[in-house]
C-alpha cells in the first residue's frame, strides 16, 4: 500500500485556557486506505495526546465521529484522505457549541430526540402471551429507510434553519418521529404531533434539502419533514372542515 | 464525588457565510429568491386588471407598456426564475409524495416525470387558448 503526506488543519479549543478556537496544523504520513479518523488517531497517539474528539466504531455505525471536513459535515471514519487535495480542514460539527477541540455539546439534540418519543407506543398494549405485533413487508417498507438513522447529527450541521433558529426540532428528530408514526404497530402519533406539527417542528423547515444530501446512511430527512407537513395540513382540514371524521 | 469540571462551551457566531459554503445552499437561495420575480409579475397582472377596469385608454396604455423593452426584459427574467422554481419543486415532489403500490414505491423519476408531463400539457393548453398555435 502506498503512503501519502497530508496536512491537517484542526480547530482546537481548550475551555481552560482559550477565549476562542484556533487552527493547529499537523503533518501526517498516511497510508492510502486511511480515513480522516485514522489520521486523527495517529496524531493523538504519536504527536499530540491532548487532541480531543469523539469516536467509537470506525465503521459508520455509531455516529460519534461527525465533524466538518473541508466545510462539509462528514463522518471522519468514512472520509478517505485520498479523496482530498491539499490541506484538509477539520472542525467540530457546525451549529453546536464546542466543548473542547472537535467535541461538541449535543444536549440540545438529545433533549429534542427525547421530546418526539422515538419508540413504539402500542395502539393497544397486549400481554406477551398474546403473541407478536405482526407487520407485513409492505408496512415495514413504509418506514424502513428512516430506521437507518444513526443519530450522527450531520443533518443538523448541514441545516441552515437549525443554525438560524436553534429552537427548531430539526431533521433527525422529526424523521424519527415520522418513522414511528408510519409504523403500523404504533399508536403514538397524537403525542408526537404536539412537537413535530408545531411551529418549531416541521414548519420551520424551508426545504433546503441539505440534510438528505449529507446523510451518511442515505436516510431522507427532507422527505420525511415534507410528509409531516402534508399530514399535519390534512389533520387541520379534517379538524376544521370535516370534524365528524375525527375520532 | 466527581471532581467539579469547569465547562465553558464556545458558541460560534452565526453568519451568512453558509450560503457560499456549498453550491447547494446557493441553489436553494436562488429558488427562494425566484418568488420575488413571480410575486412581481403577479402584482403587474393585478395592475393590468385595474387598468382594464378603468377603461379602453388605460388598458391600451397597459398593453403598450407590456411591449416596452423594460417589460420584455422583466418577463424573460421572471420566466427564467419561474421555470427554475417549477423545475426544482417538481424534482422534489417525490420526496413529499412517495407513492407505494403493493410493496414497492413508484420510482422518483416517475413521480417527478408525471408532474413535468402535466406541466407541459397545461402550458400547451394555455398557449393554445392564447392563440399561439
Amino acid at each position: 500500500m502506498g503512503e501519502r503526506q497530508i496536512e491537517l488543519e484542526v480547530l482546537r479549543y481548550n475551555p481552560e485556557t482559550d477565549s476562542e478556537p484556533r487552527f493547529q496544523r499537523y503533518s501526517v504520513t498516511c497510508r492510502e486506505e486511511w480515513v480522516v479518523l485514522d489520521a486523527l488517531n495517529h496524531i493523538k497517539e504519536t504527536v499530540d495526546p491532548t487532541l480531543t474528539y469523539r469516536w467509537s466504531c470506525h465503521m459508520a455505525v455509531c455516529g460519534s465521529c461527525g465533524m466538518m471536513i473541508n466545510g462539509e459535515p462528514k463522518l471522519a471514519c468514512k472520509a478517505f484522505v485520498r479523496n482530498y487535495e491539499g490541506v484538509i480542514r477539520v472542525e467540530p460539527l457546525a451549529h453546536f457549541p464546542i466543548e473542547r477541540d472537535l467535541v461538541t455539546v449535543i444536549d440540545d439534540f438529545m433533549d429534542k430526540l427525547k421530546r418526539v418519543r422515538p419508540y413504539i407506543i402500542p395502539k393497544q398494549a397486549k400481554a406477551i402471551a398474546d403473541g407478536e405485533y405482526l407487520q407485513t413487508p409492505a408496512e415495514l417498507k413504509k418506514f424502513k429507510q428512516y430506521t437507518m438513522c444513526i443519530n450522527c447529527m450531520l443533518c443538523y450541521a448541514a441545516c441552515p434553519e437549525y443554525a438560524l433558529i436553534p429552537k427548531y426540532i430539526g431533521p433527525a428528530a422529526i424523521t424519527l418521529a415520522h418513522r414511528y408514526n408510519m409504523d403500523s404497530r404504533d399508536g403514538g402519533r397524537d403525542q408526537r404531533q404536539e412537537e413535530i406539527a408545531a411551529t418549531e417542528g416541521a414548519w420551520e423547515c424551508s426545504f433546503v434539502g441539505a440534510c438528505s444530501e449529507v446523510c451518511p446512511e442515505h436516510v431522507d430527512p427532507a422527505g420525511a419533514i415534507q410528509q409531516v407537513k402534508i399530514k399535519s395540513t390534512l389533520d387541520w382540514y379534517t379538524e376544521h372542515l370535516m370534524p365528524w371524521l375525527k375520532k | 464525588m466527581a471532581e467539579e469540571v469547569n465547562r465553558k462551551p464556545y458558541v460560534r457566531p452565526v453568519t451568512s457565510e453558509w450560503i457560499f459554503r456549498h453550491p447547494r445552499y446557493l441553489r436553494y437561495m436562488v429558488r427562494e429568491f425566484s418568488c420575488l420575480f413571480i410575486g412581481g409579475w403577479t402584482l403587474m397582472m393585478v395592475w393590468g386588471l385595474k387598468q382594464l377596469a378603468e377603461g379602453p385608454a388605460a388598458w391600451a396604455a397597459f398593453l403598450e407598456f407590456l411591449k416596452s423593452p423594460t417589460s420584455i426584459a422583466f418577463h424573460l427574467i421572471a420566466l427564467g426564475f419561474a421555470a427554475y422554481h417549477s423545475y426544482t419543486w417538481f424534482n422534489l415532489a417525490p420526496k413529499a409524495m412517495p407513492l407505494q403500490i403493493g410493496e414497492d414505491f413508484v420510482p422518483d423519476a416517475a413521480v417527478a416525470g408525471a408532474h413535468f408531463v402535466v406541466w407541459a400539457v397545461l402550458t400547451a393548453a394555455v398557449l393554445y387558448l392564447a392563440g399561439a398555435f
